[in-house]
């Protein structure tokens, strides 16, 4: 490492600096801790306390011969665990073992800020793993034993208590915090990345814009939030939170998948819409998802003719939207023969059973399809049907393996075998995923949707009706609509949500974690641009945001400086009308010499001035007898005094 | 290495030659000194320079990723960067060297100067003081007065003008270095450095004080006889059991003597040599405890025993020209 080339090693840093740096390092680690592998963690947090207690004992630093081989073995357990040494993940751990190897061959100053920067970024990599508050408010924290430890570093400091040593940073971070958010708000942001592609968002599970048996159990354990929406007006009934975002209507046999159709969207009658706004987390996905129908695209959107939302390119960064959607409407009343086709479409060789079942309820209902779908809803509200995340292995065909062996699933087995069926029957049918239900947040009133709301239905066009919804699933467990997931996925009874003060207080850090996806994480070049347009200024480019930025920052400059020269005024007016005449008089070239007292130094300034004689001996006479003749001298008189050194103008005189 | 230092002393000497505010203090100013916003100068340190270099990584990382958190907390590091700057300024603003006590030194050893260090309003922490390549660090806490040693080499005797002294810091977090140059118009007395080995002082066998030395009353030691000796001094009883004369000698107060020094008795010597050669005697007097008189071309020091004396002897000799 760096440590071979260096020049000389200075003194060793004493006990306090070694244990702030040490706390620093520790910091660092439990914040990469949630991503590193466990063992790795472990063996730094294990290097790390050895070091500590070792340099607790005796400074020095750690011999070579346990030093290389230390740091050969962290690049070749990274490689083995990670396959490469590039990249985000195997960057993160390599740095944060190097970091404390550093720790191991440092015992001087030098060393110990070099540490200290480079805990530095190291902290700020963490933030690459996840943006989320908890984790960069462990960032900031981290800053501080890290200000502390260069501040222990400085020769000659008085002496205090660890957390007196802690305190200082944050006080210094605090004053940076002005500072720090104008440049926030104002520094350009870029358009397009420099290098690499942004880091895959999180690898956190979604929607996905496939659906076959058995995907979505991830999804429905997953407590993350998905977005948050909040309503212009009432908020609509549970059964109605159904929120739209991949509409599939391609079966394989196996799994759904969307339609590739150019078209544009469906013609929509509307009775009545709700207007709303929605904060979407990233998901790395391409789609937007809309309560029920939307009425119109948002920018950065395109209407597909199913009246799902794809975006321009996959969310990678938390987003929000406001929309329009329908709530009661009729969903292309006029079923075009390329969509009818598509959605009658069944794999041949697949599922015998149900096509059989389905061939024999269109010659039992005859022409009227909501009757079939009637039918079906029946056979799942009373067919011995169970709602389960662990369901059995489903065979190659599987809806018929569903429908008449295993009887157990959750959402996508009902929406994908209630399909099915539809289309044996003969009636176009499709599968909708999204998201249904959702949490009110009363302090922050916005519903909050995660991951774990995520849901499947189904969509059968009815003869004069359009799109209708069928939710197979509310046909097996009904309260799985009237109160979300959490409900029905609560199979004991026992319920988490009950506790009132734990629920409040998780509703309000849910509303600061919204502020700061949206505030923070959420404010991209888009937003930035039209940050200024309350001021008129309708698409703010870089050049203006840097100018704005040197502006404030001249401003800040200024401030700073003013606050570094403001000193306290003196106690003493006397002393410091005496020092103003001192340096008026210095102007016309008298000065004081250090060895002249007042009487002899005016009278040297009366006799250089003799226009002003009279002024300065009066000045003189003043000063000397509230200066000597007085304990306290009046407060009148020294006011007087002031004003009359303020009012003196000393004349050159002209020789 | 030293070739760097040496073009980087080259580079400063440049530029104290060009820019007028640097060399400004480099004239001879009168303590106690004051260090205000004209005399304080702040350049980012080494350490700055990395860091700085880091920061912007790590911004152009933030942007990059559009990692909005590290962005916010990148620009709070470097806000609280910017901060430290300030407060190194704050650190050294209105601190007073009020006053420079120097020790007493023979040339070439160091002299011991106490630097004297007046915090007025605030508190200031790791101040450094440099004097020629030394450093030394404290903290004053406003009511006391910080006072700092600090070795000042010597070479030859005489007033030896205090080089600049550097009053910096590098608090809080080592970001930045602030500094002031102080010329303080002061000089140092350095002492004449003793001869290491030379005879006794002599003096003139007409000298009353001579006649006295040898009506000691103890005898000292017996010896042989030398013409002129007193026939009464003769250990007759000795020399009877000896083959020459013995004769008694008898004990030499001159410990408790005065020694009156006195430049004309070295008429033999060079000015140094005979400075050298007082410089001697007196330090062997003080030694001893011996009271002494020291003559001198223009100044005579009547006679006179202790520290006091002996610096002012000293003094004495170490103006002469």
């Amino acid at each position: 490492m760096i440590g071979f080339l260096r020049r000389k090693p200075g003194p060793p840093i004493d006990a306090r600096a070694f244990d702030l740096l040490c706390l620093t390092i520790g910091v660092v680690i439990a914040l990469h801790a949630a991503y590193l592998p466990a063992w790795l963690t472990a063996s730094l947090v294990v290097v790390l306390g050895v070091r500590w207690w070792q340099r607790r004992r005796k400074p020095g630093n750690a011999p070579v011969y346990l030093k290389l081989p230390l740091v050969g073995l962290l690049a070749v357990a990274v490689i083995f665990y990670y396959g490469n040494i590039f990249g985000r993940e195997p960057g993160s751990a390599l740095a944060v073992g190097l970091l404390v190897l550093k720790l191991l061959e440092t015992d001087s100053a030098r060393d110990a800020r070099v540490c200290v920067a480079f805990a530095c970024f190291t902290l700020m990599a963490a933030l690459l793993a996840g943006q989320g508050m908890v984790a960069t408010t462990g960032v900031a924290l981290g800053l501080l034993p890290a200000m502390a430890a260069l501040r222990a570093l400085q020769p000659g400091r008085m002496a205090s208590s660890f957390l007196g040593d802690l305190r200082p940073g944050l006080g210094l971070l605090a004053a940076a915090i002005p500072l720090a958010l104008v440049a926030f708000v104002l520094v350009p942001r870029l358009d397009s990345p420099i290098w690499g592609a942004p880091p895959g968002a999180q690898a956190r599970t979604g929607l996905s814009d496939r659906l076959a048996p058995g995907d979505m159990v991830d999804l429905l354990t997953d407590d993350h939030p998905a977005m948050r929406v909040a309503f212009d007006g009432p908020l609509p009934d549970p059964a109605q939170r159904y929120f739209r975002a991949y509409v599939m209507g391609h079966f394989d046999g196996r799994g759904w998948a969307q339609l590739t159709t150019g078209r544009t969207a469906s013609p929509l009658e509307v009775s009545k819409s709700i207007r709303y706004r929605v904060s979407l987390e990233a998901n790395n996905q391409r789609v937007w998802p809309a309560l029920d129908v939307p009425m119109e695209a948002p920018a950065g959107t395109r209407m597909a003719s199913d009246h799902a939302l794809v975006a321009d390119r996959p969310v990678t960064d938390a987003l929000s939207y406001a929309m329009q959607s329908a709530l009661q409407y009729r969903l292309q009343p006029d079923l075009d023969d390329l969509t009818r086709r598509q959605t009658l479409q069944l794999p041949a060789g697949f599922n015998p059973r149900t096509l059989a079942l389905g061939a024999q309820w269109r010659a039992q209902y005859g022409n009227d399809d909501a009757a079939i779908a009637r039918a079906a809803m029946t056979l799942f509200h009373d067919g011995g049907f169970s709602y389960t995340l662990a369901p059995a292995p489903l065979g190659r065909h599987s809806v018929d393996d569903f429908l008449f062996n295993t009887h157990e699933g959750f959402c996508e087995h009902y929406a994908s075998a209630f399909t099915v069926l539809m289309r044996s029957a003969g009636v176009p049918a499709r599968v909708v995923t999204g998201y249904l239900g959702g949490y009110w947040n009363k302090l922050g009133e916005y519903l909050l949707v995660r991951q774990s709301d995520a849901h499947a239905w189904a969509e059968v066009w009815l003869t004069g009706k359009g799109w209708v919804r069928f939710d197979p699933t509310g046909a097996v467990r009904p309260e799985r609509i009237s109160l979300g997931a959490a409900a029905a996925s609560a199979a004991g009874g026992q319920d988490g949500g009950g506790i009132g003060w734990l629920n409040a207080m998780l509703d309000r850090f849910d509303v600061v974690n919204r502020w700061w996806s949206e505030g923070v994480i959420g404010f991209d070049a888009l937003r930035q641009r039209g940050m200024l347009t309350p001021f008129g200024i309708r698409d703010a480019d870089t050049t203006l945001l840097g100018t704005l930025l040197a502006i404030s920052c001249v401003l800040f400059a200024g401030i700073g400086l003013a606050w570094a020269m403001w000193q306290r005024g003196a106690g003493d007016p006397l002393r410091n009308a005496m020092q103003s005449l001192e340096h008026k008089l210095a102007g016309v070239g008298i000065e004081r010499r250090p060895s002249e007292g007042p009487q002899h130094y005016l009278l040297r300034a009366a006799r250089a001035l003799p226009h002003q004689r009279d002024a300065l001996e009066r000045l003189m006479k003043d000063y000397l007898d509230l200066r000597y003749a007085h304990d306290s001298p009046p407060a009148e008189s020294v006011r007087r005094l002031c004003r009359a050194v303020r009012d003196f103008r000393p004349r050159r005189v002209v020789k | 290495m030293a070739a760097w230092s040496e073009s980087v002393q080259r580079l400063l000497g440049w530029a104290e030659a060009r820019l007028p505010a640097l060399t400004r203090y480099r004239q001879l100013e009168a303590l106690p000194i004051t260090l205000h916003r004209r005399r304080i100068y702040i350049v980012p340190s080494a350490f700055g320079l990395l860091f700085t270099v880091l920061l912007g990584i790590m911004l152009i990382g933030a942007l990059n990723y559009a990692n909005n958190a590290a962005l916010l907390l990148s620009c709070l590091l470097g806000g609280a960067s910017v901060a430290s700057m300030l407060i190194a300024f704050r650190n050294l603003d209105g601190l007073r060297v009020t006053s420079i006590q120097p020790g007493h030194a023979m040339a070439g050893e160091p002299v011991m100067l106490q630097i004297h260090l007046d915090a007025a309003t605030r508190v200031r922490q790791a101040v450094m003081v440099d004097l020629n390549g030394q450093t030394e660090a404290t903290s004053i806490v406003p009511p006391h007065v910080a006072t700092m040693s600090l070795a000042l080499p010597t070479r030859r005797r005489g007033w030896q003008a205090l080089p600049r002294i550097r009053v910096w810091t590098h608090w809080p977090i080592g970001l930045f270095r602030a500094w002031s140059w102080l010329h303080p118009s002061m000089q140092v007395l350095v002492w004449p450095r003793p001869e290491s080995g030379g005879p006794p002082p002599t003096f003139l066998s007409d000298d009353p004080l001579r006649q006295r030395l040898h009506r000691g009353e103890d005898l000292a030691a017996l010896r042989d006889y030398r013409a002129g000796d007193p026939p009464r001094h003769i250990a007759w009883k000795a020399s009877a059991r000896h083959e020459s004369l013995l004769v008694k000698d008898f004990e030499q107060p001159a410990p408790h003597e005065d020694w009156q020094l006195d430049w004309r008795q070295l008429p033999e010597l060079g000015q140094e040599a005979r400075i050298s050669r007082l410089a001697r005697w007196l330090s062997e007097a003080e030694a001893s405890g011996r009271a002494t008189s020291l003559w001198l071309p223009e100044e005579r020091i009547e006679r006179g025993v202790g520290p006091a004396h002996f610096a002012r002897c000293m003094n004495a000799l170490a103006k002469l020209p």
